[in-house]
């Protein structure tokens, strides 16, 4: 037990360093991308549009460049800084037969932050279903498409909210480093996919993969997750367990969370760089038909590990021993405590177990969008949405809310621009404070 | 009712009063009706009529885990019951929030004391006064709206500081007071407020022998000059010391009610001090299903005191 | 020795004209509105700067919008600040410290969103801002903008002095408030609150209510500070207003000591000068190739700040809450 502990903190200490080599790929800078992709008559698959001609320019009309999409359909234009930026596609350069589905969103805005790789959508559809015809009115198809996205951004949510739901009724401390601990899963894995072991030991260098040079996202998604958990049972050992010992007050313990994030989050910027970037595996699939909805095969396996991994925490938290004590430990400590229960044991191990967690959502979170060094802090917000809808401090509450968070994001693009779609969620958290504060599967004794 | 000519020997008033739950008095300040808090499936009062007599001091009794603290926080307003009614000075007070009932007098302490930390012992004291114009943000501003004011409480403060021999204090922080004196300082604090009623939460709990002496006098001070006072405490000898009328509580539920001396001889508060069993011989089963049921109880009672602990460790943690 | 490389001068004359200049006046602002906010009311608010956003908004619209005067303006700022506190004040204040703590660092971060936003662009002109409301507040500014005023090494131009001017005024008048508010019966409910609210509502206070006055005073003295930052600035940038900026302010407010008057005016002083000397420091240690790129690259020293703010809060919250001025007797008063 002792042994494995120490590991898992060499694990993380090599992972940190993992970071420095890396530094050479850190870029700066805006810059706008897209894929465009349409169904090929002759063998019905989706493939890359080439040629295409994209125009870019500014808020003044400025054309920053022109360019023309490559072999796999991909362009991508450095931008001068953030900004607002239209995206002309030109209709006539593409394939014989193939329209753009919304000709009004031509040409498309975007809305760049500093350092981000903006992406817009450019759908297309073959000439006879006749452009622009669909898109009057909610269509079923589109709402079942919206939900099957919105329950799979609510799971990967669900992995981290479960973790810091745990956090908060066993210790009562809000973990605002928790968004860093998904930056972490996602950051480590992108490092094996790329580096493989050889960047933590160099003497691996030339032996063959997974051990040399890049190892497959499956491979590097284990790693992730015991880095996860080391970073996890490393935050209590050495920092709130002390803190708690010393006697330090709940908030001064958040601001501790806060402090930690902020030196993570922009560790995490020095190391990575402002670009977001795609794992090198399964980046570009083509989605496969489900009845009226589509979903790429990755999305389709992560949201089944996902669903298997919250089944197993459910089943862990009923069945399991050191579950009982966990849901004991939250619900009344004192109580657990008088019983016989290690309550700083358990304390550790839900640390650890919200860092394995949350490591792997952000794995999958990354796969799902891009992985960035930000990406923590912006779904630390929904994971808070996720939580306080659920019920602060209830495990089965947080999986229940991350899952309504997470379609209610998805589907509400229908009515609120993309841009905003966040902004609803946290619109929401706020209004469910002033109905039902204890949250959806919340005590009502909890919160007042 | 007492009548017109007759010499009144008795005090209290309640002469004349049936020693059982639940029964009328010639003059309540407070009247409670058919009051029930569950907690979860636990029912932690169920009180089916009290009625409080003005001017006495009415001791609160009753073993661990009988819903005291919880009953006294549902009179107080820092809990909702489930159903009931209650009427104080003859207006119903259902649903109102505590700093309203404290406006309209009725004072109480906590039984983990709350002595405001940083503030000073005289800034303690003044923050018991009602009505005080400065406290409105407005005027705050404007020294001269509040000074004059402020002079006429900080001279009521000092007399009172006096009375509860905490002159010597006046400039400290509340927190380096003991104990002991943290619960005079609470007391003198609430007096600040001019009650007609005062709800007194485990008074001596904590207290050193030698102080609880004092504390008592101050109670039996409060009722000569006119305050009525209400105090829960589960040591019987300070319940013999003070009350003048004495209501049991066991598993929520007010079982006797009384002078001390009908209280002691009542067979129901000897059953619910010592288990309902005490003189027949219990087999084993009986034994652990009680026991059991001693438990649920108490665990209960633990949950809602662990509330209370960290909602005040919560208010602790603010000031980092 | 390579330290002589280093123009140190010129790192010094940066230090002290940043520690007096017009972000310091404005972090002191900010950094007072969180004072009211934790160290008297013992509020928890973690999107201080979502306020800040809301008074350089509120004022900056007014006078693109609608054109309004500028002494309009600014009451439409404080307008913003209100409304703002209100929205959050109303769901979170009868609930647990950390609930407003989700609730404002959320908060914020909608401002942000919504303000650099297409859909509003027509209102708030997106991730570009306000621009073009500084001309009726120009005209007010009685120093020379072409000349150049200060004291010795330290020197401002004259539209930013102008600004500078009045945001340590604001500031003034804001500690002689506070100072004023906390000595009187009022500070005396909202620090009872702060130390234990039950005790409060006993002693017949309306703990509630008095909680929305606090979070409102604090979020207008924040609203301040976004107001003396616009005219200080000339715009409004939707991405000033990001989430660490609050911590930012958390800092100021702990480095001069929690629940003090002047506290925050030595705290934003200080970090100010320190966040300026490292960095200037540091870029030149980049740029002079003392330090190699392969381990840091010039756009990455401004990051450092990141690090220090992060470590600098933490490390002061556990080893020393009552900040560098405070005693320990004070704070040895929590038992916790």
């Amino acid at each position: 037990m002792r042994r494995d502990v120490l590991y898992m903190a060499l694990v993380t200490l090599a992972s940190l360093a993992l970071f420095l080599p890396a530094t050479g790929l850190a870029q700066e800078g805006e810059s706008v991308t897209s894929t465009i992709l349409y169904d090929d008559p002759e063998s019905g698959e989706r493939i890359g549009a080439p040629g295409v001609i994209v125009t870019v320019t500014d808020e003044n009309g400025e054309v920053i460049e022109e360019t023309e999409t490559d072999g796999e359909g991909v362009f991508l234009v450095e931008l001068p800084g953030p900004g607002i930026y239209s995206v002309t596609i030109d209709p006539d350069t593409l394939p014989e037969g193939i329209v753009l589905r919304n000709p009004d969103r031509n040409p498309a805005v975007v809305n760049v932050e500093a350092g981000q790789q903006a992406r817009t959508i450019v759908a297309t559809t073959s000439g006879e279903g006749g452009g622009g015809g669909g898109e009057r009115g909610v269509t079923l198809r589109q709402v079942s498409q919206l939900t099957l996205e919105g329950l799979k951004l609510g799971l990967f949510i669900a992995m981290a909210a479960i973790g810091l739901s745990l956090i908060f009724g066993t210790t009562g401390l809000v973990n605002f480093s928790h968004g860093e601990m998904i930056g972490w899963g996602m950051l480590i894995a992108y490092m094996f996919n790329f580096y493989g072991l050889a960047g933590v030991f160099g003497f691996l260098q030339d032996l063959p993969t997974p051990l040399g040079a890049g190892m497959n996202l499956a491979f590097a998604t284990l790693f992730a997750i015991v880095g996860g958990a080391a970073m996890g049972w490393t935050f209590d050992k050495f920092i709130f367990n002390p803190l708690r010992r010393k006697g330090a007050g709940l908030i001064a313990q958040m601001v501790v969370t806060i402090g930690l994030s902020l030196v993570l989050r922009y560790f995490y910027l020095f190391g990575f760089g402002g670009t977001p970037r795609f794992f090198r595996d399964f980046t570009a699939q083509s989605a496969i038909k489900l009845g009226v909805v589509e979903i790429t095969p990755k999305d389709l396996i992560t949201g089944a590990l996902s669903i298997i991994v919250l089944v197993g925490i459910g089943l862990f938290l009923i069945y399991a021993r050191m579950g009982k004590a966990m849901r004991a430990v939250a619900d009344n400590r004192d109580l657990a405590e008088s019983s016989g229960i290690d309550v700083q044991r358990v304390i550790r191990f839900v640390w650890t177990l919200g860092g394995a967690l949350a490591a792997l959502g952000g794995v999958f979170l990354g796969l799902a969008e891009q992985v960035s060094w930000n990406i923590g802090f912006r779904t630390l917000l929904l994971v808070f949405a996720g939580v306080i809808l659920g019920g602060l401090g209830t495990a089965f509450g947080a999986l229940v809310g991350s899952v309504i968070v997470g379609i209610g994001i998805q589907v509400s693009t229908i009515w609120v621009p993309t841009e905003l779609k966040n902004v609803g969620a946290l619109v929401v958290l706020i209004l469910v404070l002033i109905v039902r504060p204890q949250g959806i599967l919340g005590r009502k004794e909890r919160v007042g | 009712m007492p009548d017109e000519g007759t010499i009144v020997v008795d005090a209290t008033g309640l002469g004349a009063v049936a020693a059982e739950p639940g029964v009328s008095k010639p003059d309540p300040i407070l009247v409670v009706e058919n009051m029930r808090r569950a907690f979860g499936g636990i029912v932690a009062v169920d009180v089916d009529r009290l009625e409080i007599q003005r001017g006495i001091i009415t001791g609160l009794i009753g073993p661990n885990g009988a819903g005291k603290t919880t009953f006294f926080n549902l009179l107080t307003g820092f809990d909702s019951p489930n159903t009931g009614h209650s009427v104080f000075n003859g207006k119903s007070i259902d649903g109102r929030s505590p700093h309203k009932l404290a406006r309209q007098g009725m004072v109480r302490t906590f039984q983990l004391t709350k002595s405001l930390t940083r503030l000073s012992v005289i800034d303690n004291m003044k923050l018991g006064a009602q009505g005080q114009g400065g406290e409105s943000f407005w005027r705050a501003l404007i020294p001269p709206a509040w000074t004059g004011q402020d002079k006429t409480i900080e001279r009521r403060a000092d007399e009172l500081l006096e009375r509860f021999k905490l002159s010597h204090m006046r400039e400290e922080y509340a927190g380096t007071l003991s104990g002991g004196q943290r619960k005079l300082l609470e007391m003198a604090r609430a007096l600040m407020s001019e009650p007609e009623i005062i709800m007194l939460d485990e008074p001596m709990a904590g207290v050193n022998p030698a102080l609880t002496q004092d504390l008592l006098e101050h109670v039996k001070d409060l009722r000569d000059r006119g305050i009525t006072v209400v105090f829960v405490e589960h040591d019987m000898d300070v319940v013999r010391d003070i009350s003048d009328w004495v209501v049991v509580m066991a598993e929520g539920a007010i079982i006797a009610e009384g002078p001390h001396s009908s209280i002691t001889a009542n067979p129901h508060v000897i059953d619910a001090y010592l288990g309902s069993h005490h003189d027949a011989p219990i087999d084993f089963d009986e034994e652990a299903a009680r026991i059991e049921e001693d438990e649920a109880i108490a665990a209960q009672e633990i949950a809602h005191e662990h509330e209370i602990v960290s909602e005040i460790e919560h208010h602790e943690d603010h000031d980092g | 020795m390579f330290l002589a490389a280093i123009d140190w001068g010129f790192i010094f004359d940066q230090t002290l004209t940043q520690a007096f200049g017009l972000n310091a006046a404005v972090y002191a602002i900010a950094a007072m509105g969180l004072n009211v906010h934790f160290g008297y009311a013992g509020l928890l608010n973690f999107g201080q700067v979502g306020f800040v956003a809301m008074g350089a908004y509120g004022m900056g619209l007014a006078v693109t919008l609608w054109d309004l005067h500028p002494l309009l303006a600014v009451l439409s700022g404080i307008l913003f600040a209100t409304i703002f506190a209100l929205l959050l004040g109303v769901p979170t204040l009868r609930l647990r410290a950390d609930y407003l703590a989700i609730v404002t660092i959320a908060a914020a971060e909608i401002v942000r969103l919504l303000a650099r936003s297409t859909a509003l662009r027509d209102v708030t002109r997106g991730a570009e801002g306000l621009n073009e409301f500084i001309g009726p507040f120009r005209d007010f500014n009685p120093f020379n903008p072409s000349f150049t005023y200060g004291i010795g090494a330290i020197d401002y131009r004259g539209a930013e002095f102008f600004a500078i001017v009045i945001g340590w005024g604001v500031a003034l008048a804001f500690v002689l408030m506070i100072w004023t508010l906390m000595r009187s019966p009022w500070g005396r409910v909202v620090k009872a609150i702060r130390e234990d609210e039950d005790a409060a509502l006993a002693l017949g206070k309306n703990a509630y209510w008095y909680k929305m006055q606090a979070l409102i005073l604090g979020g207008v003295i924040g609203g301040f500070a976004g107001m003396v930052d616009a005219v200080g600035k000339a715009t409004v940038q939707p991405d000033f207003f990001v989430a660490p900026l609050t911590f930012f302010f958390w800092l100021v407010l702990i480095l001069g000591g929690v629940g003090r008057v002047w506290s925050p005016i030595a705290g934003a002083v200080i970090y100010w000068g320190l966040i300026t000397f490292v960095q200037n420091l540091g870029r030149q240690l980049v740029d002079e190739g003392i330090v190699p790129t392969s381990v840091m690259d010039p756009s990455q020293v401004d990051q450092i700040r990141f690090w220090i703010v992060g470590s600098a809060l933490a490390l002061l919250m556990v080893y020393r809450p009552q900040g560098i001025f405070g005693s320990k007797e004070e704070m040895a008063l929590d038992a916790r």
